[in-house]
């Protein structure tokens, strides 16, 4: 165990989000921000366990998930790895950059941070979101 | 889904000579999952686990551990289970490694280097004497003494209860490490729902000698919501159970269990958190029992 983990996963308990939604938002986030790049290995189920205390069901379930969406790929024997094809994804930069076109709108107009969570969330759940 | 489950509880009551400690108790937990058993002081939780550990029978109902119905009467039957007190026993006067040989001396399945290895990560030393050993190593100990016994069914009586967040986080990490090593069921009591959050994946609450929930963790958070409701609105969506309403004069707060998918977007619902669930069941299994 001479490497240092690739990426160092953290968990709040208080959040609301289950455990394995928050290792799956952590290693997306990553991979956006070019922390982890294709071929990195993440940890092992057993590396993570040593690193935050949660349950290693709860490990397998946030990589198969991210396998799902195509950003990580398990190779059998050897562990679970970034996949080559992960780009930053332009239509991510695109939607990041209409939030921010947003934000800075909200802070011209000095929308209070507790007006702005509710805003998007309200958005987030409207029916129009959810398609 | 379809695995046979590691304990079964069918109808299961205990009485004590001045109290019922557990009414008509049915259960059956799944194996490879981490169980956390919840509920009040007294609520029958320690009991339960005797009774999942087979050190106490029933007084009426079946128990089943691994498929074997009633008490576990084989040395080797029983050495499949591990048992954790919430006394934490261990000899006073004994050094740690002499802890080690009388546990390796009494267990078929003992793994001596599994235990040296845990004791290693904690940094406790062999030769250390257990009485002096702080709370959380003398946890930490036991903890290790138990899972070098290597069992299948793993019954944790308040593992990590009183212990500093040092010593807890150390003592869940060495328990999830034995769990992703494989072939363990464990069922632990507690009352740190952060805990359950974050290592358990079935949660079982008891109050007042009864089972008042038992499922999958993530099925529960997702099958509850909270609702908001005013004097004048009781409806409900469609396929809700109303398990605790709480009202003010003009607003109130309304846990809902929901038998279908949440698809009535007219009313708001909000996720409750896991206290709020377990608390809400605590609640109203209190109010039902006063008015019997």
């Amino acid at each position: 165990m001479t490497n240092e983990p690739v990426i160092v996963f953290r968990l709040d308990l208080r959040s609301g989000i289950a455990p394995y939604r928050q290792l799956v938002e952590q290693v997306v986030k990553a991979v956006e921000s070019g922390r982890l790049r294709a071929g990195d290995q993440l940890p092992s189920v057993r590396d993570v366990v040593g690193q935050v205390t949660i349950n290693p069901n709860t490990v397998h379930r946030a990589y198969r998930e991210l396998e799902h969406l195509g950003l990580v790929e398990g190779r059998l024997g050897l562990g679970t790895f970034v996949c080559e094809d992960v780009t930053a994804g332009d239509e991510l930069g695109e939607v990041r950059a209409g939030l921010q076109r947003w934000m800075r709108d909200a802070r011209d107009r000095e929308i209070s941070d507790g007006a702005l969570e509710t805003l998007w969330r309200d958005a987030f759940t409207s029916r129009e979101a959810r398609r | 889904m379809s695995a046979a489950p590691v304990v079964e509880l069918r109808g299961v009551t205990k009485e004590y000579r001045r109290k019922i400690a557990l009414r008509d108790c049915t259960l059956a937990i799944p194996p490879g999952r981490v169980v956390a058993l919840v509920g009040s002081n007294g609520a029958g939780k320690s009991t339960m686990l005797r009774i999942m550990a087979g050190l106490t029978s029933p007084s009426s109902g079946d128990v089943s551990i691994f498929g074997h119905s009633g008490a576990l009467d084989t040395v080797s039957q029983l050495s499949r289970v591990g048992y954790l007190d919430q006394d934490r026993p261990l000899y006073r006067g004994f050094r740690v490694s002499e802890m080690l040989r009388a546990a390796a001396r009494s267990n078929e399945h003992w793994n001596e280097q599994l235990a040296k290895d845990y004791l290693a990560q904690l940094g406790i030393g062999l030769d250390q004497r257990i009485r002096h050993l702080s709370g959380g190593q003398s946890a930490q100990v036991a903890l290790t003494l138990c899972l070098a016994t290597t069992p299948e069914l793993l019954i944790l009586d308040e593992p990590a209860a009183a212990l500093d967040p040092a010593a807890r986080q150390d003592l869940l990490q060495l328990l999830m490490q034995q769990v992703s090593g494989g072939n363990v069921s464990v069922v632990l009591s507690t009352h740190a729902l952060d805990d359950v959050i974050a290592i358990c994946d079935y949660l079982v609450v008891v109050a007042h000698g009864r089972v008042v929930v038992a499922d999958d963790l993530e099925f529960i958070l997702q099958s509850h919501r909270l609702m908001r409701a005013t004097t004048t609105h009781n409806l409900w969506p469609e396929g809700a159970v109303v398990i605790e309403d709480r009202r003010g004069t003009r607003d109130g707060m309304v846990l809902l269990r929901m038998e279908l998918p949440v698809t009535d977007g007219r009313v708001a619902l909000e996720e409750p958190t896991l206290d709020e669930i377990v608390l809400a069941y605590m609640r109203s299994a209190t109010i039902e029992e006063g008015v019997s």
